[in-house]
């Protein structure tokens, strides 16, 4: 036998005061976080946003800041998120008029009348990170995917740009770049949230009609939103598992 | 006929060796070509969600801002911006936030053209945010005349 007396006083003192388990954990504690993520863990997040359409104000901030952030394109037609306005005629529930300008980059012109019987809102959207997304379900090369704190990323070295997921999302959230050719969406600000940060689009709302939500937190505000609101996910028939939860969500919304 | 049966084993055998071959080449391919961290933590590459951290902040945070310009922030308390960001209005800011010397990466101060941005009266916006007809309300950019960025009401 080749250990020492004080190599086996502490392997038999760890097995008789702690189960196996129990020394596992202990052995993980003594060495430390990991390298590569010092002060964040995968497992301890779940992430989603909720959005306020009833505090939505169409003033484009979290479209400019967006593409600020994550330096997309500025051209019109590519945008990780965007702002939709919807225009309900009375009963004409089925057949909103929706237009959204460069995405709402620069504003809303006045199109429609105050008081003409119609409706008005303003509806934001980005990616909506669905548990169960149908744009990884087609990937052929596994370049785009779910991370395990809810995220849905694009690699970008994997990815072949056939465009496969672009028709797969029923949200419209993907586009390819026009630069590197492979395909982009929003990332929920992956380098910010994991850092402690909030997105880009949340930081820049006014109104706080989007907020960050980490679903796996006891302690996110998210919890009391969802409990105290009437909330809906965007084509919940799909069963996309979409985490984007809207309050004040009309019927007509698409 | 017994010859003609040994040289159909002599394809046979030929084909095996050949898809025996295959099999080596796609498997030497496999090792070389998938990346080690694939599969990992599901069918894609680990590193990747590293590539996608590694990009750089843009927007600093209400947080940052805040370390250093108290005054604001408790100006703010209470007033009906309390709730808008400082980066909502003052574009991003982290070349500020991280400089060395901050005061020489000074960012612009915003001006009232940024006000309508917000509360230009609009088909469309929720009932209670206050909004106003520019042409009524009064002379284009001279908001801060009477309204207070940081608290604005009058």
């Amino acid at each position: 036998m080749s250990v020492d007396r004080r190599q086996f006083l502490i392997q038999s003192g760890k097995l008789l005061v702690l189960t196996g388990a129990a020394a596992t954990a202990l052995d993980h504690v003594m060495a430390g976080d990991p390298a590569g993520a010092p002060n964040y863990k995968t497992t301890d997040h779940w992430w989603g946003m909720t959005i306020d359409i009833e505090k939505c104000i169409g003033c484009g901030n979290c479209v400019r800041a967006c593409k600020e952030e994550n330096g997309v394109s500025k051209e019109p037609f590519y945008f990780r998120t965007w702002v939709e306005r919807y225009h309900v005629p009375e009963g004409e529930f089925e057949h909103p008029e929706v237009d959204s300008p460069n995405g709402g980059h620069d504003g809303f012109p006045e199109r429609y009348r105050q008081g003409d019987g119609s409706k008005s809102f303003f509806v934001p959207k980005l990616c909506n990170h669905c548990a169960h997304s149908p744009c990884v379900q087609v990937c052929p090369v596994g370049a785009t995917f779910e991370s395990p704190d809810g995220v849905v990323l694009v690699d970008k070295k994997y990815c072949l740009g056939c465009r496969y997921c672009v028709h797969a999302c029923p949200y419209g959230c993907r586009y390819i770049d026009p630069v590197t050719k492979v395909v982009d969406k929003c990332t929920l600000c992956y380098h910010r949230i994991t850092k402690g940060l909030t997105t880009a689009c949340c930081e820049a709302c006014p109104t706080e009609a989007r907020r960050l939500a980490d679903l796996k937190d006891p302690a996110d505000p998210v919890h009391e939103f969802l409990r105290t609101h009437k909330v809906q996910v965007l084509k919940p028939q799909m069963a996309t598992g979409s985490k984007l939860y809207y309050n004040g969500l009309d019927g007509s919304v698409r | 006929m017994a010859g003609h049966r040994f040289q159909d084993q002599e394809h046979l055998l030929r084909v095996v060796g050949l898809f025996l071959a295959g099999v080596v080449v796609f498997l030497v391919l496999q090792v070389l070509l998938v990346p080690k961290d694939f599969g990992l933590y599901g069918h894609y590459r680990a590193g990747a969600l590293d590539d996608a951290r590694a990009r750089p902040v843009a927007f600093a945070g209400a947080g940052a801002c805040a370390a250093c310009h108290s005054e604001v922030a408790d100006a703010k308390k209470g007033g009906k911006h309390a709730a808008v960001r400082c980066e909502a209005c003052h574009g991003p800011l982290v070349s500020h936030a991280e400089a060395d010397d901050p005061a020489a990466t000074k960012p612009p101060r915003p001006t009232a053209t940024l006000c309508p941005v917000c509360h230009t009266a609009a088909v469309g916006k929720p009932a209670g945010f206050p909004q106003v007809n520019l042409k009524e309300h009064a002379e284009p950019g001279t908001c801060l005349e009477c309204h207070k960025a940081h608290r604005p009401s009058v």
